[in-house]
C-alpha cells in the first residue's frame, strides 16, 4: 500500500475536462435526436409499413442489438471510406452511436405502439378519424406516455456508451481522461475523476428527464 | 496493398479467438449472479444501512461507463502493489458490474412475490434468510429468468470493451487482422457474425420465456 494519490495535475487541468464532458453531451445529444428519428420512422415501418420493410427494419434491429457497439463503430470507421465516404471520427462515432441507439428505440416505440390495446384504434375508426388523426392521437401521444420511462432510461445507457467511442479516438471526456493519462501517468486518479463526471452527468440527465416528464405529461414518475 | 489477404484462415482465427470471449462472458455470468444475489438480499434486508449500502453500490455500476470502470480496476490494481493484468482487471470488472444489474433484477422479482408470503413465512416462525431460501427465491427465480437470459446477450457484448485495455479476444483479433489485410468490411462483418450468433439464440431464448411468462398475444388491427 506505497501507492501515493496525485490529484494535482488533474484538477490543474480541470477545463480539459469540463470541455470533454462538453463533448460527451453534445454526442450524446446529437445521437439522441438522430436515434428517435430512426426510432419513430423505425416503429412506424415496423408496425404499418408493408410486410418487405418491416422484414427490414426487424433485420435492422436485431442486427444491432445483438452485436457490441464497439464492433459498429469499428465497423463504420473503417468501412465507409472504402466508399468513398471519408468520416472524421467525431462524424463516425456520431454515425454509429445514431444507428445503434436508432435500432432500440425503434424496439421500444414499437412495444409503445403495440401497448395501445386494438380496441381504442377500431374506437377511433368507428369515429372516422382519419388514418393521420389516429397515429398521432390515439397511437403516438399515448405510447409516448407508455414508453418514456424506457426511453429515457435508453438515452442514459447512451451518455454512458459514448465513453466507447474514445476507442477511435473521438473527443469525448473518456478520449480527454485517456490522453490526460498519457501525459501525467496519473491514471487511477484521472479515472476516479472521470466517474465522478460521468456519475454526475448521469444523475443530471435522469434528474432532467424526471423534470420533463412533468412538464410534458403532467404526470408523476 | 495490404500485408495479407482475409481468408479461411483468418475466419479460423477469429472463431478461436472467440473462445476467450464466451470464457469471459462465461466467469462474467456466474460471478455477477452469485454477487447479484448477495446485492438483492441486501437490497432488500430488513436493516436499512444494508439496503442503502447495496443501492449506492448499484447506483455508482449503473451511472458510469464500464470503460471507466474496467480502467479504474485495470490502473487501480497498482494501489494494491499489482502489476495491471487485463484477465482479471477484466473479470472483476465485469463480475461487480453484473453483479449490481442482476442484483436490480433479482430484487424486481423478489419484490413481485405477494407480500402474504412473507407473513405467512414468519407466522411460520421461519427467520429472514430462510424465508427468501425456501419461500421468495424458488417463486422468484420463475419471474427472473427472461429478464436474465435478456441480461446474458449485454454480458456477451460487453466483453467486446476489453479488447480496449489489450485483452485479446474477438474484437481485438478483429481490429489486429483488419491492421493487416485491411479489408474491414469483411473482417469486421465477420467479427459481428460471431458476435450475432452468440447472441442472437440467447435472445430468442429471453423473448420466449418472456412470452410464455406473460401469456396471451395482442391482437393486431390494420388502419
Amino acid at each position: 500500500m506505497n501507492y501515493v494519490f496525485q490529484f494535482g495535475p488533474i484538477f490543474q487541468r480541470m477545463d480539459e475536462l469540463l470541455y470533454g464532458a462538453l463533448r460527451t453531451m453534445e454526442l450524446t445529444a446529437a445521437s439522441v435526436a438522430a436515434g428517435l428519428v430512426i426510432g419513430i420512422l423505425g416503429a412506424l415501418g415496423r408496425s404499418f409499413g408493408p410486410r418487405w420493410l418491416s422484414r427490414i427494419i426487424s433485420a435492422y434491429v436485431e442486427i444491432i442489438r445483438n452485436t457490441p457497439l464497439l464492433i459498429q463503430l469499428y465497423f463504420v470507421f473503417f468501412s465507409l471510406p472504402l466508399f468513398g465516404l471519408r468520416l472524421s471520427s467525431d462524424q463516425a462515432a456520431i454515425l454509429a452511436l445514431s444507428i445503434h441507439l436508432g435500432a432500440y428505440a425503434t424496439e421500444i416505440l414499437r412495444a409503445g405502439v403495440e401497448s395501445i390495446p386494438a380496441g381504442q384504434i377500431e374506437a377511433a375508426k368507428s369515429l372516422g378519424l382519419s388514418r393521420r388523426q389516429i397515429i398521432r392521437h390515439v397511437i403516438l401521444v399515448p405510447a409516448a406516455r407508455a414508453v418514456y420511462p424506457a426511453l429515457t432510461s435508453q438515452f442514459i445507457l447512451q451518455l454512458l456508451g459514448t465513453s466507447i467511442v474514445s476507442a477511435i479516438a473521438a473527443e469525448e471526456l473518456t478520449a480527454v481522461a485517456n490522453n490526460m493519462a498519457m501525459q501525467t501517468f496519473r491514471n487511477f486518479e484521472i479515472y476516479i475523476v472521470i466517474a465522478v463526471i460521468y456519475f454526475v452527468l448521469v444523475q443530471g440527465c435522469s434528474l432532467f428527464f424526471r423534470l420533463l416528464s412533468l412538464v410534458m405529461f403532467r404526470w408523476k414518475m | 496493398m495490404s500485408l495479407r489477404e482475409f481468408g479461411l484462415h483468418e475466419v479460423f482465427f477469429l472463431l478461436m479467438a472467440a473462445r476467450w470471449t464466451v470464457l469471459l462472458a462465461l466467469v462474467t455470468f456466474v460471478g455477477g449472479g452469485l454477487l447479484g444475489l448477495v446485492i438483492a438480499a441486501l437490497r432488500v434486508s430488513p436493516t436499512a444501512i444494508l439496503r442503502h449500502v447495496a443501492s449506492g453500490y448499484i447506483g455508482f455500476m449503473q451511472s458510469t461507463p464500464i470503460l471507466i470502470q474496467l480502467f479504474m480496476v485495470y490502473y487501480g490494481s497498482s494501489f494494491i502493489g499489482l502489476r495491471p493484468d487485463p484477465w482479471p482487471a477484466a473479470a472483476i470488472t465485469f463480475c461487480l458490474n453484473a453483479g449490481a444489474f442482476f442484483g436490480e433484477i433479482f430484487r424486481g422479482s423478489i419484490e413481485s412475490v405477494p407480500k402474504g408470503q412473507w407473513e405467512a413465512s414468519k407466522a411460520l416462525g421461519l427467520r429472514y434468510l430462510a424465508t427468501l431460501r425456501l419461500v421468495i427465491i424458488p417463486q422468484a427465480m420463475r419471474l427472473s429468468l427472461p429478464p436474465t437470459v435478456g441480461f446474458m446477450v449485454q454480458i456477451v457484448k460487453t466483453t467486446s470493451v476489453a479488447s480496449l485495455i489489450g485483452l485479446v479476444e474477438l474484437s481485438r483479433t478483429g481490429t489486429m487482422i483488419n491492421t493487416v489485410t485491411f479489408q474491414p468490411v469483411l473482417v469486421f462483418g465477420t467479427v459481428a457474425a460471431i458476435y450475432f450468433a452468440l447472441c442472437w439464440p440467447l435472445s430468442l431464448l429471453g423473448q420466449h420465456l418472456e412470452r410464455r411468462l406473460i401469456g396471451g398475444r395482442e391482437r393486431r388491427v390494420a388502419l
